[in-house]
């Protein structure tokens, strides 16, 4: 499988693989406390801090690498969450089809007529901002898309003869859902997958940039940006740094996702 | 009546009801959701004696579908009620900044939609040459940068550094035309790149879409000039799909003028939208949360209508 991967995708590979590395084993490998004062206002980086401090004196590396913990972990809940909501009742509207289909169809088609920001800005306007609520509202709102691409894929699926067989035998919808759909439609979820995390990653950075995701004392790398921005103005570019890791994992997984599209693709005989 | 009338006059039909049923949706999450205006005014710590009145002082204590449906009247009349925090007319807030907001997409539509059409060009005239495989990797890369990244980078280093343009986009009426265009020249180049790639890309597929096309071929086999290629056979047939990506791009513009806003602390919509937010103040939030809605579904509307007056195959669904 590894033999003829492209070297774009080894890079990404490799890039998204130390980012978790770094996220999981956060508090082993920070040189600091999270929260913790150990300098001046924005020093600039030395042996004691590599990149600095930030605008209240917190090492701006350990700041870094804990910000990339809440991200990441804030991005692949909410990826999950809107993968198993989204396919889950993608493939029920296939599925059951009629009434049901068409209930499940417009809603969808009316959340997606108001940008997804602009919805989530209005729901975090009366709902307490927490690190759940941001997992359940990013979630759900990207869920739509899951569903539209789980409903058409799971559509082609049904009328296949196979799954006709498994109606005739008598088996339950639980069994046509997860038996017969949900591998034949795996590859291309699993193909959205990566770009679905690629968005949630710069939908939690960009509602953190705006102050309205994680709330301070925690660490996010949106969060850290919005922290550091007045630096800017003096020519300290503290902000520039959680925001290149944000451009940074985006672009490595989505080396990755596309060589799973490629790859996923070129097995079913090219693109169709 | 005219068929191509009916279609268009039903499209505007569904566009409305789109409108109205969003509105709804934006009404109804911040009723459903647990805390209403009252609270975000008194704060958790609030006695419920306390929450009780200001409830029946803001109206609260009436049925929501009243409530809904009084408050869609007055936005329908040009009333979008009075901001909690300050007591202030929203409507008389929101215009100066609403064409503020406009102004901004305005130039940088001006300026990212004849790029993005020339460099698709490019990019298929240059089919699987170096023009074309740079056009695609810095789409990828602008697809994975967000836009407050771009928006930074171009202060630190053009604002800050070489000092040509000030950091801060501050505008108001007082100043001229060019002073106006000098000081958002940043966030313009900023939402340039964040759609610029985009379009780009549809673009080039749209157009090498139809260049492949049976009926190309055989206008080039007939002894068709290129340019008579062009104009009369590929271009009817790329105009839709090259409209459709400019106004959806122009929809995403509405979205990415919000985060640009606050970078550059311009006073727009966009920051109006986010400083409610964070003052939990739901009156301003709801009517700026109605009008981004309204801008983006009928700026859809238009791609829709366009595709169908550009397309005769459109007319007739199957």
């Amino acid at each position: 499988m590894f033999r003829y991967m492209p070297v774009s995708a080894m890079i990404g590979l490799t890039v998204t693989g130390l980012y978790f590395l770094a996220a999981i084993f956060a508090p082993l490998i920070a040189p600091y406390g999270m929260a913790q004062v150990v300098g001046d206002v924005w020093e600039p980086s030395s042996s004691e801090h590599l990149l600095g401090t930030d605008n209240i004196g917190r090492d701006l590396l350990t700041r870094m690498i804990y910000g990339g913990r809440t991200t990441i972990f804030i991005a692949t809940m909410a990826t999950i969450l809107s993968f198993v909501t989204g396919s889950v009742l993608g493939f029920l509207a296939a599925v059951l089809g009629g009434w049901a289909d068409q209930v499940l169809s417009r809603m969808v088609d009316l959340l997606m007529a108001i940008p997804s920001l602009i919805l989530a800005l209005v729901v975090l306007a009366v709902l307490p901002v927490t690190v759940t609520t941001l997992i359940v509202v990013m979630g759900l709102l990207d869920a739509t898309r899951v569903f539209r691409l789980a409903r058409a894929v799971a559509v082609d699926i049904n009328v296949m003869d196979y799954v006709e067989a498994a109606k005739l035998r008598g088996e339950g919808r639980g069994w046509i859902i997860f038996r017969e759909i949900l591998p034949n439609a795996l590859s291309p979820l699993v193909a959205e997958l990566g770009l679905r995390f690629i968005f949630m990653v710069l939908f939690i950075s960009t509602l953190s940039f705006l102050g309205l995701g994680v709330q301070p004392p925690l660490a996010d790398w949106g969060g850290i940006v919005k922290e550091n921005k007045d630096g800017i103005i003096y020519g300290i570019g503290a902000a520039l740094y959680p925001a290149i890791a944000i451009a940074t994992l985006a672009i490595s997984v989505n080396l990755v996702a596309d060589w799973i599209l490629n790859r996923t693709t070129s097995l079913k005989g090219g693109r169709g | 009546m005219h068929p191509i009338l009916k279609l268009v006059s039903q499209r505007v039909a569904l566009g409305l009801l789109l409108l109205v049923s969003s509105s709804a949706m934006i009404f109804g999450l911040t009723e459903a959701l647990p805390g209403d205006a009252a609270q975000a005014v008194l704060g958790q710590s609030a006695t419920p004696e306390a929450l009780e009145n200001l409830r029946r002082e803001m109206g609260l204590d009436r049925p929501a579908l009243v409530r809904y449906v009084e408050w869609l009247g007055g936005i329908v009349q040009g009333d979008l009620g009075t901001s909690i925090t300050n007591r202030l007319d929203i409507a008389t807030s929101i215009s100066s900044r609403l064409s503020n907001t406009l102004f901004l997409a305005f130039w940088a539509a001006v300026v990212s939609v004849p790029l993005a059409i020339l460099l698709g060009l490019l990019a298929v005239r240059y089919q699987n040459r170096w023009p074309d495989k740079a056009i695609s990797g810095v789409t990828l890369a602008t697809i994975s940068i967000p836009e407050f990244l771009i928006g930074y980078v171009l202060v630190y280093f053009i604002a800050v550094q070489m000092g040509w343009f000030s950091p801060l986009a501050l505008i108001n009426d007082t100043m001229s035309l060019g002073e106006k265009l000098h000081s958002i020249a940043l966030p313009v180049a900023v939402l340039t790149m964040v759609v610029l790639a985009h379009m780009m890309r549809m673009t080039r597929a749209a157009i090498l879409n139809v260049m492949q096309s049976a009926y190309i071929e055989t206008a080039e086999l007939k002894g068709l000039s290129s340019f008579d290629v062009i104009r009369k056979h590929a271009f009817p047939n790329a105009i839709a799909p090259i409209v459709t990506v400019v106004m959806l791009n122009l929809a995403y513009l509405v979205v990415g003028v919000v985060v640009v806003e606050v970078v550059f602390v311009y006073p727009g919509m966009g920051q109006f939208l986010v400083d409610a937010v964070v003052k939990r103040d739901v009156p301003v939030v709801l009517a700026c949360g109605v009008i981004f809605a309204a801008i983006y579904i009928s700026l859809n509307l238009v791609a829709d209508i366009v595709s169908i007056l550009a397309n005769p195959r459109l007319r007739h669904p199957k």
